[in-house]
C-alpha cells in the first residue's frame, strides 16, 4: 500500500490542480466546521439552561397561599388563605416522601430597613427553617445557615446575602459575628451566603419562629417548600396529596384554582429536559443534514473531477496504467484532500467554540453575576469523539462518492477517452 | 513484428451491428515504417486501436512480437501497452498539468521506476528530440510541433518495439509536419517499427509501405519511391 512513487504522483497532481483541490477541500472543511459550530451551539444552549437550574433544588415543590375565588361550606369567596406552623408539622409527619420541608414567612413589609452603624438600606427579609438553604440552593460561604436550635429558641440570628454585607459593612470590617439591625431589632450575623444564580443575594434570612414572635406573625406561614427524592413521575401525585390536605383543612372548594398555587420544580425541570431533548434532536437532524450536504458536495466535485479527467485517465491507460492504478489514484487523492480539509474544519470549529467558551467564562469570572444575567449559553464545546467521528464519516463517504465514478472512469476504454471531440 | 490473420471486428450499437473490419490480413516486419491510409469509416482507427491493444477483436488472430494478443485482462493489456507499444496521437494528449519532463517520464512511472531515475531518463529523451530547454514548461506553453515532439519522446521512453502514430501530423502545418516525419524516420532508422495512420498523401509517401484500407478490408498495398524524405 505504501509506495513512495504513488504518493509522489498523487502529491504532484494535488499541488498542480489547486482550484480543484481547494474546492473539494473547502466543501469538506466547511461541512465539518458548520457541524461543530452547530453542535457546539446546541451544547452551549443545553449547558446554559442546566446552569440556570442551579438556582433552586430541582426536586422542590412550592405551595403558595392565595385567595379563595369560590364559595364553599358556607364560606364566602375572597378569603385569604394563610398556612401555619401546624401544617409544616403535619406534612412532615404524614408524608414520608417529603425529604426536606421549610416554611417561609416574610415580614409584613415588603422591604425592611436593615442597618449597621450608620449604613442602612432596605432589603427583603425572609424567615425560614434550617432546611431552606438546601431547597433554595444557597451556598453559605462563611459561617453557617440557620439551625433548628436557632429556630426553636427564637434566637436573633441572621444569615445575610453577600451583596447586603458589601453594602452595610466596610471592606475591612468583619461582618460575621457582628450585629445588624432589622426593623430596629438587633440580629447577630451567623452566616453569609451566595446564591448560585445571583438573583437572591439581596436577602436576609432569619429563623422562622424568631420572626413570627418578633414581628407579630403568630404562627402564620406564607408558603411551604418541600423537596422529595421520589421519581419525578410520581411528584404530581405527592403534590396532589399535600394540596388535597391543605384544601381540606382550609375549607377550599375543590375546584378553586386561586386559593393555593403550587409550583413544582420537578415539573418545570422535566419540561425543560424535554426542551433539551428537542434541542438535541433538532441539532442532530441539522447535523445529519449538514453531513449529507457535505457528502453531496464532495460527491459532486468528485464526479465532475473524474469526468474532467477522463482524457487524462485515457492517456495514462494508453501509457500502461492499469484500471486498478487509476482507481487507487482517485481514491487516495480523495482521501488525502478530505482528510486534511476535514482536519482543518475540525480544528477551525473546535477553535471557534473553545474561543467562545473562553470569552463566556471570562465574562462570568468578572465580578459576581448580576440578577437576570442568567446564562443562556455556556460551554459550547463539542465532544471530540463525535467531531472526529463526523470527520471520518465525511472522509469515508467522500471516498465512496469518488469510488463509483473512478471505477467507471477506469473501465472506459482509452479509445473512448482519447477520441477527439 | 505484427501478424494479423483474418481479423474481424464489429460494433454493436443497440440493435444495429456495424461490421467494421471484415477479415484483415496484415504482416509487418520489425524495423518497417508503414502507413495506413483510408477514408473515414474505412476501419483504420479501429485497426489502430486493436494494434494498440486499446480494443479487442471478435475473430481472427493478432500477434505482437510473437505474443498472441487475445482476450486479455485490462491489467495485462496495460502491461503489454507499457512495455511494447508507444503511442503518438493527433492531439498530442499530453497531461496538461504536468511539465514536458513529467509527461515524458510518465510511462516509466507505470513501469515502477523511481522519480529521480525516470526524470533523468526523460531528460535524455527530451534531449534526443531537441527540447531539453523546455523540460520544465507546461504543454500550454509550447507550440504544436514541440508538443508532438514531447509526445514522441514519451512514446519512446519505455523502449517499445512498436510505435503507433495516429495522424501524428494532423494538427500541424506542413513545415512542422515534415520535421516530425523526419524525427519519426530517424527513430525508425534506429530500429523501431512504426505504424502511422494518416490521410495525407505526402505523409504516407514518406513511409516504406502504404496500406490502403477500404470498407474493412485491405484494398491494396503500395511501395512509394524512396528518397521522398525532405
Amino acid at each position: 500500500m505504501f509506495d513512495l512513487n504513488i504518493w509522489q504522483e498523487i502529491g504532484s497532481t494535488i499541488r498542480k490542480n489547486r482550484l480543484r483541490t481547494l474546492l473539494t477541500g473547502f466543501s469538506v472543511a466547511w461541512g465539518i466546521f458548520m457541524l461543530i459550530v452547530l453542535l457546539g451551539a446546541g451544547n452551549g444552549l443545553t449547558h446554559g439552561m442546566q446552569e440556570n437550574f442551579a438556582d433552586d433544588a430541582v426536586n422542590s415543590i412550592w405551595f403558595n397561599n392565595g385567595t379563595t375565588s369560590k364559595a364553599w361550606m358556607g364560606l364566602k369567596p375572597g378569603r385569604d388563605i394563610v398556612f401555619d406552623n401546624d401544617d409544616l408539622t403535619y406534612i412532615k409527619a404524614n408524608f414520608p416522601e417529603v425529604d426536606l420541608i421549610s416554611g417561609r414567612f416574610w415580614l409584613p413589609w415588603n422591604n425592611v430597613t436593615v442597618s449597621h452603624n450608620t449604613e442602612y438600606s432596605s432589603y427583603q427579609v425572609l424567615a425560614c427553617g434550617s432546611a431552606y438553604a438546601e431547597i433554595e440552593n444557597a451556598t453559605v460561604t462563611k459561617g453557617r445557615f440557620i439551625s433548628d436550635l436557632d429556630d426553636n429558641e427564637n434566637r436573633k440570628v441572621a444569615v445575610v446575602g453577600q451583596e447586603v454585607i458589601d453594602k452595610l459593612f466596610k471592606p475591612e470590617e468583619q461582618a460575621l459575628g457582628d450585629y445588624i439591625k432589622i426593623n430596629n431589632v438587633m440580629f447577630r450575623v451567623v452566616g453569609i451566603y451566595q446564591d448560585n444564580t445571583g438573583w437572591d443575594n439581596k436577602r436576609v434570612y432569619i429563623p422562622m419562629h424568631t420572626a413570627q414572635s418578633l414581628f407579630n406573625g403568630g404562627n402564620r406561614v406564607h408558603n411551604i417548600a418541600i423537596t422529595t427524592k421520589i421519581d419525578p413521575k410520581e411528584a404530581p401525585l405527592l403534590e396532589a396529596k399535600i394540596k388535597a390536605y391543605l384544601m381540606h383543612k382550609y375549607k377550599i372548594h375543590p375546584e378553586d384554582k386561586k386559593a393555593i398555587f403550587v409550583w413544582n420544580r420537578l415539573d418545570d425541570y422535566s419540561r425543560t429536559m424535554n426542551v433539551f431533548s428537542s434541542i438535541t434532536l433538532f441539532v442532530a437532524i441539522i447535523g445529519i443534514m449538514t453531513i449529507i450536504s457535505g457528502v453531496v458536495g464532495v460527491s459532486n466535485i468528485m464526479l465532475i473531477t473524474v469526468k474532467e479527467r477522463t482524457r487524462e485517465f485515457g492517456v495514462r491507460k494508453a501509457l500502461g496504467a492499469t484500471p486498478g492504478s487509476i482507481v487507487k489514484m482517485v481514491i487516495f487523492e480523495a482521501v488525502i484532500i478530505t482528510a486534511i480539509a476535514g482536519y482543518v474544519g475540525l480544528l477551525g470549529g473546535i477553535g471557534l467554540t473553545e474561543a467562545i467558551s473562553a470569552v463566556i467564562e471570562q465574562g462570568i469570572q468578572q465580578g459576581p453575576r448580576q440578577p437576570g444575567q442568567a446564562t443562556m449559553f455556556r460551554n459550547p464545546t463539542v465532544d471530540i469523539t463525535l467531531a472526529t467521528g463526523a470527520t471520518i464519516l465525511l472522509v469515508i463517504s467522500g471516498t465512496l462518492a469518488g469510488l463509483i465514478p473512478a471505477m467507471r472512469a477506469a473501465k472506459i476504454r482509452p479509445i473512448e477517452a482519447l477520441r477527439d471531440e | 513484428m505484427v501478424d494479423i490473420n483474418e481479423l474481424h471486428k464489429s460494433y454493436i450499437n443497440g440493435k444495429n451491428k456495424l461490421h467494421v473490419l471484415k477479415g484483415v490480413n496484415l504482416h509487418i516486419e520489425a524495423g518497417e515504417m508503414v502507413s495506413i491510409m483510408g477514408s473515414s469509416g474505412s476501419g483504420k482507427s479501429t485497426l489502430l486501436n486493436i494494434l494498440g491493444i486499446l480494443d479487442n477483436y471478435d475473430k481472427g488472430t493478432y500477434s505482437l512480437g510473437g505474443k498472441l494478443i487475445q482476450n486479455m485482462s485490462e491489467t495485462k493489456a496495460a502491461r503489454y501497452r507499457n512495455e511494447m507499444i508507444g503511442f503518438v496521437f493527433q492531439s498530442f494528449n499530453l497531461i496538461s498539468f504536468k511539465t514536458a519532463l513529467e509527461n515524458v517520464a510518465l510511462p516509466l512511472y507505470y513501469k515502477g521506476m523511481g522519480r529521480k531515475k525516470r526524470n533523468l531518463v526523460a531528460m535524455s529523451y527530451l534531449e534526443k528530440v531537441g527540447l531539453e530547454p523546455w523540460a520544465n514548461h507546461l504543454p500550454s506553453e509550447m507550440s504544436g510541433g514541440q508538443k508532438q515532439r514531447v509526445a514522441i519522446a514519451r512514446a519512446l521512453i519505455a523502449n517499445p518495439q512498436l510505435i503507433l502514430a495516429d495522424e501524428p501530423t494532423g494538427a500541424l502545418d506542413t513545415h512542422t509536419s515534415y520535421e516530425v516525419m523526419n524525427l519519426l524516420r530517424e527513430i525508425n532508422e534506429a530500429g523501431k517499427t512504426l505504424i502511422i495512420v494518416t490521410h495525407e498523401h505526402d505523409i504516407s509517401q514518406m513511409t516504406d509501405r502504404i496500406i490502403r484500407l477500404r470498407d474493412g478490408v485491405i484494398e491494396r498495398e503500395e511501395f512509394p519511391v524512396k528518397a521522398a524524405t525532405v
